[in-house]
């Protein structure tokens, strides 16, 4: 077994890493796979309490790094998936405390045992970024439909591209399809045609996603969330499966499924 | 939705979000803001100036992409016949 090493990042703070790296963690843990995360985002702990286990912290990634503990006792097992481990960031140090030989390192060790190790990096351009995307072999960009995310998007996929890593794949998040209808938001087209990567995923606005959170249940396992079922389809794309990009914009609209049947010649589509 | 769609149609705002993150990218992307690039339309000017008279006013500097290449494009009109002549 070597694991893949998956790196979420976006430039941009508050678009959707950490919901996106708990949530395709947990769909991938959920298929069976063995899979870690690491919290990248030394100083500003998150994904254990998206993922519902900040009382079990006992040891963190800095820990790890300095060698007061071993890999395996900063390792928190999930509450639900027992294949599905989370390694935390420190709270009371900064980015510095980590370099992106130690991330390589740390992720060398784990990939003879996992068949995945997720990555959530923290905002920004700096060395805490520079630290998550050292060991990446994919890297996802998360962005949403908004001029300031998608442009800090684009400097990321300049500074993925200069590391000489292969070209990132991007996931659009909380994309309001009643927006895009109404032509008040850039759609997936747009922003490919922006960005020109591969999208990966296209997960629409729900607020599943902050009810989730609230509770620390990554909404994956809500069977009938559509966000949740997009991070599920991303999931399997990354396994490989070829499951075609949801198209919520269509959705519930009467008039789009008619303009789909006169397209189509008159099959219900 | 027939207004929606015709809304959509006329363009809302995602289609000006769009022509402007494709103008600010081209700049982002060759690290050209604006400003540079004025500055260098003037060297330009000051510099083509010494071989051939030129329409100064009328230069246009400008940023494209094609597919993955970025290109500088200069559109630099001579005087005209009758502007040398006298």
């Amino acid at each position: 077994m070597s694991a893949t090493v998956v790196t979420v990042t976006s430039g941009k703070g508050g678009v959707g890493k950490t919901t996106a790296t708990a949530n395709l963690s947990t769909a991938l843990a959920d298929s069976g796979q063995k899979v870690v995360c690491i919290d990248a985002d030394i100083g500003l702990r998150n994904l254990d309490v998206v993922m519902g286990l900040e009382n079990r912290i006992v040891y963190d990634l800095v820990d790890v790094i300095e060698g007061r503990c071993k890999l395996r006792q900063a390792m928190i097992k999930d509450k639900r998936l027992s294949n599905l481990y989370v390694i935390p960031a420190a709270q009371t140090r900064d980015k510095t405390a980590v370099s992106p030989e130690d991330m390589v390192r740390i992720t060398d060790e784990l990939r003879p045992k996992y068949d995945w190790i997720l990555i959530d990096s923290p905002a920004g351009i700096e060395r805490g970024f520079r630290n998550a995307l050292a060991p990446a072999d994919v890297v996802l960009i998360v962005t949403n439909p908004e001029v300031s995310a998608v442009r800090d998007a684009d400097r990321i996929i300049g500074m993925t591209e200069a590391e000489e890593k292969d070209e990132p794949k991007l996931i659009l998040n909380r994309v309001k399809a009643d927006m895009v209808r109404r032509g008040e938001m850039l759609r997936a087209e747009d922003v490919l045609d922006i960005l020109a990567i591969e999208l990966i995923g296209v997960v629409p606005e729900d607020e599943g996603v902050l009810k989730a959170s609230n509770q620390g249940v990554p909404i994956v396992l809500n069977g009938r969330s559509k966000a949740g079922g997009a991070f599920r389809s991303i999931a399997a794309r990354l396994m490989g499966d070829e499951v075609p990009i949801e198209d919520f914009e269509a959705e519930n609209s009467l008039f789009n499924r008619l303009t789909r049947m006169v397209k189509t010649g008159g099959q219900p589509a | 939705m027939i207004i929606d769609w015709l809304r959509a149609r006329r363009g809302g705002s995602a289609r000006t979000a769009k022509r402007r993150l494709q103008f600010v990218l081209v700049n982002d992307r060759a690290g050209l803001s604006p400003a540079k690039i004025e500055a260098m339309k003037d060297d330009l000017i000051a510099a083509i100036s010494r071989h051939v008279d030129i329409d100064s006013k009328r230069v246009e500097i400008s940023l494209t992409k094609d597919r993955k290449k970025q290109r500088l494009v200069a559109d630099i009109p001579l005087a005209t016949q009758r502007q040398r002549a006298h």
